[in-house]
């Protein structure tokens, strides 16, 4: 069957002994960030990003970075579940009943719960992504410039609706995320936009310097903001094997969280938070039990935690398949493979098989490291949470700073970094979200392009974009998901959602 | 009826946007803008910039009517130090060289923090030097001259 033969084909690409490293160097660090609060996958791989371009072999590098990716989800439940802080966003939710299972001595099952229920979900979302994804890139063979231009309208409107806060800020900084994804050169004549005169801007503006800012950067002046010491309680994890009891408590939410995960990461614009906080409410909505739940009920580690790491895997559908970035760390992506001379898009399980397997099938491999990594050497990473803040913060901005500047010796890029920074947190200040610009950013230049190209092709004829049924069904799915999110029940909805993610 | 009262998260939101879109509109009306079927380098953007001047006023105009959240606490002193940080590094990694230039860095960043004492700052900074040169410059070979000209005379 072509499907064993594909994932054969990827084994043996992720598992030369070179592979094997570079997965293992990225779970590592993708669980250290995740475990150290205020700094996350976003700007950790942003500040890798041009490191890789050292490297020099496309595939190591994007499993190193995808590493980074699911191996900071696991990182972050264990943040949350030992001090009731999230390490990664996604895991939020995990410490309302994980903390409640520590104070309770049972840190190891919870623990425990996380890991098992991460990997289950993790083996089963990269056996869904080797499933969909050749399928898909066959649709996407098909796609003209008009299918791209409506493809890209469900995706910036997704990440609207997926972003805290008021839907007209988002909207408006997926708009300026464009215009800014616009400086540079303009790409049929060739004349320069935007640039003040400023001619290292010909290119357009550095990606990096640009995530490193508005995510890195920002992040950390928010954290500077109210200082506080944070208290490990525990010191000493015991009792790691949940019982029989656990385990059977744990089956059912597993596999509901597995479900809810895969689907909901496909979706452009979500992924691995609203998959935690979807599955949590799913399960206390069918808990016998659910007064249980806030106090230590081991489903709302279980079902969270698979759906964010089941989220987090199928994520890399639409940015395998389409070259379509469903967060922001899939933008890193496209820009990591960009980097490389590799063009993001249905072309590339056909025409680099070996890279788009070999990512898939490392992702199965990075998971079975992960459950190693955290089980028994879960003291070690307790330890580390007692690393001071004020510590961290300079070696993040020094290696900022030195990612930056390497990807093209520029140092108006690093000028970018600190205007960024400051406008990033300006922005936060102000209660916008950073995803929406950084998306509109990255897919700027193609969404004009395509636009452009498309209207040539109908000799200015906008109706090209409805009279074809791929890009009208996809143009009608953007309308109604915006519909929906602007609707007044579901936007009263959405803030409770929102508010209680953020309690 | 209402007294008129703007929230200052919203109000300083919408009047960015507004301006950000006005900055936009402006460049793009010295580019070529082209028709509809042959869309010059100035069409896109502009379309887009009156969206973004519309959704900022549209801001503005909910600020007078609903209040926000407060704007809270603001990280003066994390401005004050972690911006200059990268620009230093800009200004001084071609003259100081990779190894001085990013010990700086480092020890202008960590003021940042108001728990940062002088002496941990030094360690802190000399820490990360020399673990950055040996990782960056001598392991992954990025190409960086390690000591730049303005150092010359020191013979480094």
């Amino acid at each position: 069957m072509e499907l064993f033969d594909n994932l054969a084909l990827g084994f043996v690409t992720a598992s030369t002994l070179w592979n094997l490293l570079f997965c293992l160097v990225g779970v590592l660090l993708g669980t250290l960030i995740g475990v150290l609060p205020g700094i996350g996958a976003t700007a950790t791989i942003a500040m890798l990003l041009p490191v890789t371009f050292q490297i020099g072999d496309p595939v190591s590098s994007l499993i190193m970075l995808a590493g980074i990716y699911y191996g900071a989800q696991y990182g972050g439940s264990t943040t949350a579940i030992l001090i009731n802080m999230p390490g990664e966003s996604s895991s939020a939710v995990t410490a309302i009943d994980g903390y409640q299972m520590a104070r309770k001595g049972r840190a190891g099952a919870a623990l425990a719960t996380a890991a098992l229920g991460s990997f289950f979900a993790g083996t089963v979302a990269t056996f869904l992504v080797a499933l969909f994804a050749p399928p898909l890139t066959k649709i996407a063979l098909q796609f003209g410039s008009a299918e791209y231009f409506s493809l890209m309208v469900v995706g910036l409107v997704s990440s609207i609706a997926l972003a805290h806060g008021s839907v007209i800020k988002a909207l408006a900084m997926v708009v300026l995320g464009l215009l800014l994804g616009l400086v540079g050169s303009d790409i049929f004549e060739g004349t320069p936009r935007f640039t003040l005169g400023i001619r290292e801007f010909a290119d357009g503006l550095n990606f990096v310097a640009v995530a490193v800012g508005v995510f890195g950067v920002a992040e950390i002046l928010r954290n500077l903001e109210n200082e506080h010491d944070r208290s490990v309680m525990i010191r000493k994890v015991t009792g790691l094997m949940p019982t029989r009891e656990d385990f059977r408590r744990m089956a059912a939410p597993v596999l509901r969280g597995t479900g809810l995960g895969s689907v909901l990461g496909i979706l452009p614009g979500g992924g691995a938070i609203l998959a935690s906080f979807a599955s949590y409410t799913l399960e206390k909505r069918v808990a016998r039990n659910p007064e249980e739940f806030g106090k230590g009920a081991i489903e709302g580690v279980a079902g969270p935690e698979s759906a964010n790491n089941a989220a987090a895997q199928t994520s890399f559908i639409p940015m395998l398949t389409l070259g379509i970035p469903a967060n922001p760390v899939m933008a890193l992506m496209i820009g990591a493979m960009i980097i490389q001379g590799i063009v993001p898009g249905p072309d590339v399980a056909a025409e680099r098989p070996a890279l788009f397997w070999g990512l898939i099938a490392s992702m199965w491999i990075g998971n079975l490291m992960l459950i190693v990594l955290n089980l028994p050497l879960i003291g070690l990473w307790v330890r580390l949470l007692t690393v001071p803040y004020q510590v961290l913060f300079p070696a993040i901005m020094a290696f900022s700073a030195i990612g930056v500047y390497s990807v093209k010796s520029s140092a108006w890029d690093l000028y970018s970094v600190a205007f960024f920074g400051f406008f990033g947190y300006v922005l936060a200040k102000l209660r916008c979200e950073p995803a929406p610009l950084l998306l509109g950013f990255v897919l700027g230049p193609l969404f004009e392009e395509n636009l452009r190209r498309a209207m040539i092709l109908s000799r200015g004829d906008p109706s090209i974009f409805v009279t074809r049924p791929i890009s009208a069904i996809l143009l009608l799915a953007a309308a109604l998901v915006l519909v929906v999110v602007l609707l007044p029940s579901v936007r009263k909805k959405r803030e409770e959602v929102f508010v209680e993610e953020d309690a | 009826m209402n007294k008129l009262s703007i929230d200052p998260t919203n109000g300083a939101c919408g009047a960015i946007f507004v301006a950000a879109g006005l900055f936009f509109g402006y460049q793009s009306l010295g580019q070529e803008i082209g028709t509809a079927f042959r869309m010059g380098p100035g069409y896109f953007p502009l379309v887009l910039a009156a969206i973004l001047i519309l959704l900022g006023a549209i801001i503005a105009i909910q600020a007078t009517r609903v209040a926000g959240e407060p704007i809270g606490a603001i990280a003066w002193r994390g401005m004050f130090f972690i911006l200059p940080a990268p620009i230093f590094f800009g200004l001084t990694v071609r003259g100081l060289g990779f190894v001085p230039a990013l010990f700086f860095t480092a020890l202008i960043a960590a003021f940042a923090s108001q728990r940062m004492r002088p002496g941990t700052a030094l360690i802190v900074a000399l820490v990360l030097t020399i673990f950055s040169t040996i990782v960056f410059s001598y392991a992954l070979g990025l190409p960086f001259q390690r000591f730049g000209p303005w150092l010359s005379w020191v013979g480094a």
